[in-house]
């Protein structure tokens, strides 16, 4: 059976002030019915840009997409129209965006907010909607539910807010979620929760997510593929495990020696990539990677490497992987 | 809310009396006063006297202004010193209506021409029709209202005699009698006024289509009209209210002046006769009046501030 979502060499690039600058260069990735997968990146990867094509939702201009295959469901997104799109949105895929504070309309009540999609979608009374919203909200685990119903967004805290959010994106039982940075800008205590109930209702509800995040620690537990993102490629993807235990990019390699981990020595210090992220209207010849690499060769300068399986289920855009991995055994 | 209402309320009372205070105090600063307008600095000093005595301006200012505040408190603003001395409430009771339903008229012209132009200048950015909104918004902000309603005499009441050219009928004629003779001075009116407010809608527009809750709105898939007339723009209406609000004083000016290319005898032209003529009462009853509207239509737009946005209603 094919993938629930295949992006295939997706290519995107922005017109700004200095020309076209390339903002995803040829991502490919797939989600499984069910399935979770999260997207890694720094800010800048091309990461959200990703998502956005996804929905078609891309700012155009300044964004357009240069190349590739969105396949959803056998069907490619990008050959799609504009109404047929739409339907889809919110009622097949649903998106959770990284702003709770500003991505409900101050304007009107949470119910409004919860129901229109549904009435819209799944053509339904608008009582029936409120009913299926209080459901909703009691599922993401907000108390008072009808009370909350008739509030209205200054009136709830960002975790609510994000609650609210995904309420939204679930509420026509889609296939896919698609959720950008989720917890980023939601205090610590709070991120765990918010991930433990989409990732609880998604499971719940069969539903594939597609997690977007910077923060390689949360994916080990919530997802089980698992893709880095540097420059607006896909540099590794494999299955959460096997990433972890043996990384395959010195990139990913990197991101796991710069956050803390409990399966290391207690006290062994962090060690920070050297360098920063390239800028994406001057990228750096060969692999992007290649300024901030250790292993870097002569030849890492002479072509961009192509992400090949190394193992089943995982693949690496690393000409040196077989280096790094000696490295880590020795 | 009711808290937010009562306040509102009281600022404009104290408002109110602001205006009304200057205005006592600046009349009696420009030369010439009423006796020389009546007697064209002809009349014998004797004969000066006893008519300032009878209009009672040979008492202090602090005094007269006393005087006179109090009967405005009471509901009388007092008669015009001219002739059959006719009660100033009379002859603005008289010039109102038809001001009002010049300012009227003109601002649902004004707004019927404006959302839909700044709306589409604003979802259709750059194309013809935005290009087209933005000439319409220049020329109509550079023309000068009274000039605009000169144009329009030429053209449709002088060539193709569709409208009166001068003139006013009361509803109680008719309806067609009273809209037909309101449509040229009106157009002439809001013209400007529908340019500034297009401008607004189309800015504040883009501005709120860039926002998450928009792209959020667009995520559940929702049609483009309910994004747009439910999502994107309540919200733009927010800055523009403030802008009407202010804008409408802009609105009674123009009223003013259009009233006399008309020959309406509204408001504007009872302003202007009682101040060549120093007419005390009739011009601080008149000015009391604008104030009055002026202050009373900024009130409803804070009122309709809390009809928008849950925010203000319960602060």
């Amino acid at each position: 059976m094919p993938a629930l979502l295949e992006i295939d060499g997706l290519e995107v690039t922005f017109a700004g002030e200095a020309g076209l600058v390339p903002a995803v260069r040829g991502v490919s990735l797939e989600v499984d019915r069910g399935e979770m997968v999260a997207l890694v990146g720094e800010s800048g990867s091309g990461k959200s840009v990703t998502a956005l094509a996804v929905l078609r939702l891309l700012p155009e201009p300044p964004a357009r997409i240069t190349g590739g295959r969105i396949l959803f469901d056998g069907v490619d997104l990008l050959r799609v129209g504009e109404e047929p799109m739409r339907r889809l949105r919110g009622r097949r895929i649903g998106m959770v965006f990284q702003e709770p504070m500003t991505s409900l309309n101050p304007l009107l009540s949470v119910g409004r907010q919860l129901t229109e999609a549904m009435e819209v979608h799944l053509g339904i009374s608008r009582r029936q909607a409120e009913r299926r919203a209080v459901e909703l909200l009691e599922a993401v685990g907000i108390p008072d539910p009808e009370g909350r119903l008739r509030q209205y967004p200054h009136q709830l805290s960002g975790g609510m807010r994000q609650r609210v959010m995904i309420a939204i994106a679930l509420c026509c039982e889609p296939d896919l979620v698609i959720a950008d940075e989720p917890t980023t800008a939601l205090d610590v205590t709070i991120q765990a929760q918010i991930l433990e109930v989409m990732q609880d209702l998604c499971a719940r509800l069969g539903v594939a997510l597609l997690l977007i995040t910077h923060n390689l620690a949360i994916v080990a537990r919530y997802a089980h593929r698992v893709n880095v993102m540097y420059a607006g490629r896909v540099v590794e993807s494999g299955e959460a495990v096997a990433l972890y235990r043996r990384p395959a990019h010195p990139y990913t390699l990197g991101l796991l020696d710069s956050v803390p981990r409990l399966d290391r020595p207690r006290g062994a210090p962090l060690e920070p990539i050297p360098g920063s992220p390239p800028d994406p209207a001057a990228l750096p010849s060969g692999c992007a990677f290649r300024p901030r690499c250790r292993l870097a060769r002569p030849r890492c300068a002479e072509a961009v490497p192509d992400p090949v399986p190394i193992e089943p289920g995982h693949r690496s855009a690393c000409f040196e992987y077989r280096r790094l991995r000696a490295e880590a055994t020795a | 809310m009711s808290r937010y209402l009562l306040r509102r309320t009281l600022g404009a009372l104290v408002v109110m009396w602001a205006v009304a205070t200057l205005v006592f105090f600046m009349l009696r600063i420009v030369p010439g006063d009423p006796i020389g307008a009546m007697l064209f600095d002809a009349g014998d000093a004797e004969a000066v006297e006893a008519l300032r005595r009878k209009l009672g301006l040979d008492q202090p200012i602090w005094v007269q202004y006393a005087k006179w505040f109090w009967a405005v408190l009471q509901g009388d603003l007092g008669n015009s010193i001219y002739g059959s001395r006719v009660p100033v409430a009379q002859i603005i009771l008289e010039a109102l209506p038809r001001t009002l339903s010049l300012a009227g008229l003109a601002f649902l012209i004004a707004v019927a021409i404006a959302v839909p132009a700044g709306l589409i200048a604003a979802t259709r950015r750059n194309s013809a029709a935005d290009h087209a909104v933005t000439l319409f918004a220049f020329l109509g902000l550079s023309m000068p209202d009274f000039w605009v309603g000169i144009l329009l005499i030429i053209v449709f009441a002088a060539n193709l005699q569709w409208l009166p050219a001068i003139g006013y009928a009361p509803l109680s004629e008719g309806f067609w009698p009273w809209l037909s003779h309101l449509i040229l001075p009106a157009v002439a009116v809001g013209t400007a006024f529908s340019a500034i407010i297009a401008r607004m809608i189309r800015s504040a527009m883009l501005e709120v289509l860039r926002t998450d809750y928009v792209r959020v709105a667009r995520a559940k898939g929702l049609p483009r009209a309910l994004v747009i007339f439910r999502h994107a723009f309540p919200n733009a209406l927010v800055p523009v209210v403030t802008v009407i609000g202010i804008a409408f004083a802009l609105l009674m000016a123009g009223a003013v002046v259009v009233e006399n290319v008309f020959a309406i005898k509204g408001l504007g032209r009872v302003l202007i006769q009682g101040i060549l003529n120093r007419d005390y009462p009739v011009v601080q009853g008149a000015i009391l009046v604008v104030s009055a509207i002026f202050v009373f239509s900024n009130l409803l737009v804070d009122l309709l501030y809390a009809v928008i946005d849950p925010r203000i209603r319960y602060e």
